[in-house]
């Protein structure tokens, strides 16, 4: 609890539309450490880049309820003015976004933004400012920035332009960065040295990085936990390696097998998970998944389940309805090819389901 | 560059010589009065009218008629005599470009001054409603900015006319509770009126002014009225208040126009992505409206500003005939009517060459707008 950079505690956000409120953001809690890494993975529609503009102050409008706190270095982000988040964003909370070349203003040249960037937070003078952007582009490995810090966005190539958001987000040393979606945008060869870019700047700068993505493949490289969100809630957290070791929610799994494998035959088809993300104005009853799920039982379209730590496993938590022992079954059985049925059986057995009356506490009662 | 405003230039010429040829061909191919027998005025004989021809040049074939007609342009810059009047269409048009020039830059300076800001007022209005404190400072703007056009109204009036004075203050009442309304119902009455304005007809507009303020015919008769307007050489003062009326009535809905123009784009704008990451880099919302948003959303307004401006040096008709303007228009139309060739022919010329030199203007201000744009 000492040094946690970043403290997100039962963050809710919803968005009154014509067509009814958006409950975006349902009660999520999240941490990070200084100078680690957590992935936030989920579909479009999960609610994962409003939670990101959101502690950036970005999604304040007369429309939009925001409950919760957000602690970052000691204060609530919620609670501060305009005025005070202003001193924030790209001074100490930075963030970079999916397209490059639709993020940054297309008539300004890219040192002059990283210009603006220095010169809004820091009294210096445009030499110097312009002498920072030069070293922020060498920085994230732009050739010859003495002459690229005059170009256009639209004569730097995708990963540059990516490199050169990278550079403006770090223009001020910032201890966290939010990085939403910083490579879906790139080639896949571009992608990896954008990551391993950015896992070097982390080392470099002792920053913290909130990742968030929809590929599980980007957070297994650069996460040191994972946060799995599906309708504004989370449903599956853990450090990197236990979620891919052993996940425990039947949504993760399904974005474990959808994911395709050099090392598996060719013939295997990839098993998306069926269906769509809810609707977040109607969500489902009981357990949010429960439409999609394959094990779904009468009980989990009532019950809503809550958050609740695995056993064994100190910082794993998985919201789910099943039982630990089964859920540890069904992926071991859908790992080894066990077909479907055998599976479904197996959730629908007697005690596969932990009992409705949960307490505060945890305890699963029987 | 230089080799693109070359090749425009050139192609522009060669588009003036066929508005030239097409002008001369519809000029004969209309039915419209006989020149000649306009120029020889009631009973004429036959004879006097065959010699009147003649003299014109009215009866040597079309083509020999175009051929001397260009090879007096481009060998002499003689653009030939009024059919009419016999003077020379060069001199009349130098004597009526100045009118048409004063009313233009008037009209758009007044309508650039008045619609983009609204415009933009406007959308940013729409897009992120104001705190109390902005609504107030601009509540209080407003009562300045009413309040001095108000003074200047009550010195060029006469103090009796309290009517016209006590219409203005109920404007500026009314201005002001509307800011103090929700953002969107000031941002909805604001296009509401603009909306109005668009879909007056300029010369119902130009009457009605005239009906309300000019000094001849006005209920509040406080500005001058028709055919009032001198060159700014003979009395400044005159020059200025005989066009503040049709500049209104120009600006009035082009202001409009512009307005909702720049306001569409500017919403457009400020929900692109560069605009949250000026917000992310924590950027003053003043300098994300404007150095990021509006710099975007101006660059379509230049390339109607530069059409608008180009049909207005051509003449506003409407506008010229209603004030008594001795503009470009005017004559024009007058040259139309007397079935006055040469006259037309220097006008549409004129128009055209207007047309064509602004289109390259804006084009090139394109590119140095937008540095994607590149022109070979």
């Amino acid at each position: 609890m000492s040094e946690q950079l970043l403290r997100v505690e039962d963050l809710r956000v919803s968005f009154a539309t014509d067509d009814g409120v958006v409950r975006a953001v349902d009660g999520i809690s999240y941490e990070v450490a200084a100078g680690k890494t957590i992935g936030i993975v989920g579909e479009s529609g999960s609610g994962k880049s409003v939670s990101s503009l959101t502690t950036l102050g970005l999604t304040r409008s007369r429309t939009t309820t925001i409950e919760g706190r957000i602690m970052f270095d000691g204060k609530d982000l919620l609670a501060l003015d305009e005025d005070d988040m202003r001193k924030i964003r790209g001074n100490d909370i930075s963030m970079i976004f999916q397209d490059p070349l639709s993020s940054l203003h297309p008539f300004y040249k890219v040192g002059a933004q990283l210009m603006e960037a220095v010169l809004t937070h820091r009294k210096v003078s445009k030499k110097k400012a312009r002498a920072r952007s030069i070293e922020l582009l060498e920085l994230v490995g732009i050739p010859d920035p003495e002459r690229r810090v005059d170009n256009y966005p639209h004569q730097f190539s995708g990963g540059m332009r990516q490199r050169a958001m990278i550079a403006m987000a770090l223009a001020n040393e910032p201890k966290l960065l939010f990085a939403d979606e910083p490579t879906t945008a790139l080639d896949v060869t571009v992608q990896a040295q954008i990551l391993a870019l950015l896992e070097d700047l982390q080392k470099r700068m002792g920053m913290s990085i909130v990742i968030i993505t929809h590929d599980l493949g980007v957070v297994a490289e650069i996460a040191d936990d994972i946060a799995v969100m599906y309708a504004g809630r989370i449903v599956e957290r853990a450090p990197s390696r236990e979620i891919f070791d052993s996940p425990q929610h039947p949504y993760t799994w399904g974005l474990l097998r959808s994911i395709p494998r050099l090392d598996l035959p060719r013939e295997d088809e990839l098993t998306p998970i069926p269906g769509r993300p809810p609707s977040l104005i109607l969500r489902p009853s009981g357990c949010f998944f429960h439409p999609r799920c394959p094990y779904v039982q009468e009980e989990h379209k009532r019950i809503d389940p809550r958050l609740e730590p695995v056993p064994g496993s100190s910082a794993h938590e998985v919201a789910c309805l099943l039982a630990p022992e089964v859920r540890n079954e069904l992926w071991r059985g859908l790992g080894a090819g066990d077909p479907q049925e055998h599976l479904v059986r197996l959730a629908a057995g007697a005690g596969a389901t932990l009992s409705a009356a949960r307490s505060g506490d945890g305890e699963p009662a029987k | 560059m230089a080799r693109y405003i070359v090749r425009r230039i050139l192609w522009g010429i060669l588009m003036l010589i066929l508005v030239a040829a097409l002008t001369f061909m519809i000029f004969y191919l209309l039915p419209g009065a006989d020149p000649a027998v306009l120029r020889a005025g009631r009973d004429a004989s036959p004879t006097e009218v065959a010699y009147i021809r003649k003299e014109l040049g009215l009866s040597a074939p079309i083509y020999t008629q175009f051929w001397n007609y260009m090879k007096a342009i481009l060998l002499h810059f003689n653009f030939g005599y009024s059919f009419y009047s016999q003077q020379s269409v060069l001199s009349l048009i130098k004597d009526r470009l100045p009118a048409t020039l004063s009313l233009t830059v008037g009209a758009v300076v007044l309508w650039s001054l008045v619609g983009i800001p609204i415009g933009i007022i406007s959308g940013v209005l729409r897009a992120r409603p104001l705190q109390s404190r902005t609504r107030n400072r601009m509540a209080g703007v407003l009562v300045v900015a009413a309040l001095i056009p108000l003074g200047l109204l009550l010195v060029s009036a006469n103090w009796a006319k309290v009517t016209g004075g006590i219409w203005v203050l109920a404007a500026i009442v009314v201005g002001v509770t509307l800011l103090t309304k929700k953002g969107t119902f000031m941002e909805r009455s604001t296009m509401g009126g603009a909306l109005a304005f668009v879909s007056m007809p300029t010369f119902w507009l130009g009457f009605i002014v005239l009906l309300l303020f000019a000094s001849d015919i006005g209920k509040f008769p406080i500005l001058p009225g028709s055919s009032t307007y001198v060159g700014i050489t003979v009395s400044p003062w005159h020059w200025f208040t005989a066009l503040i009326l049709p500049w209104f009535v120009l600006a009035a809905t082009q202001a409009a126009i512009y307005s909702r123009l720049i306001r569409g784009n500017l919403l457009e704008v400020l929900g692109e992505d560069y605009i949250r990451t000026a917000r992310a880099k924590g950027l003053p919302e003043r300098t994300v409206i404007w150095k990021h948003g509006v710099r975007s959303a101006i660059t379509p307004v230049v390339t109607v500003i530069g059409i608008d401006i180009a049909a207005l040096l051509g003449g506003a008709v409407l506008t010229e005939t209603v004030f008594g303007i001795q503009g470009i228009g005017l004559l024009n139309y007058n040259a139309i009517s007397d079935s006055d060739l040469p006259i037309v022919q220097g006008t549409v010329l004129l128009a055209a060459m207007f047309i064509i030199v602004l289109n390259i203007i804006v084009d090139i201000s394109y590119a140095w707008l937008d540095p994607r744009v590149t022109y070979t």
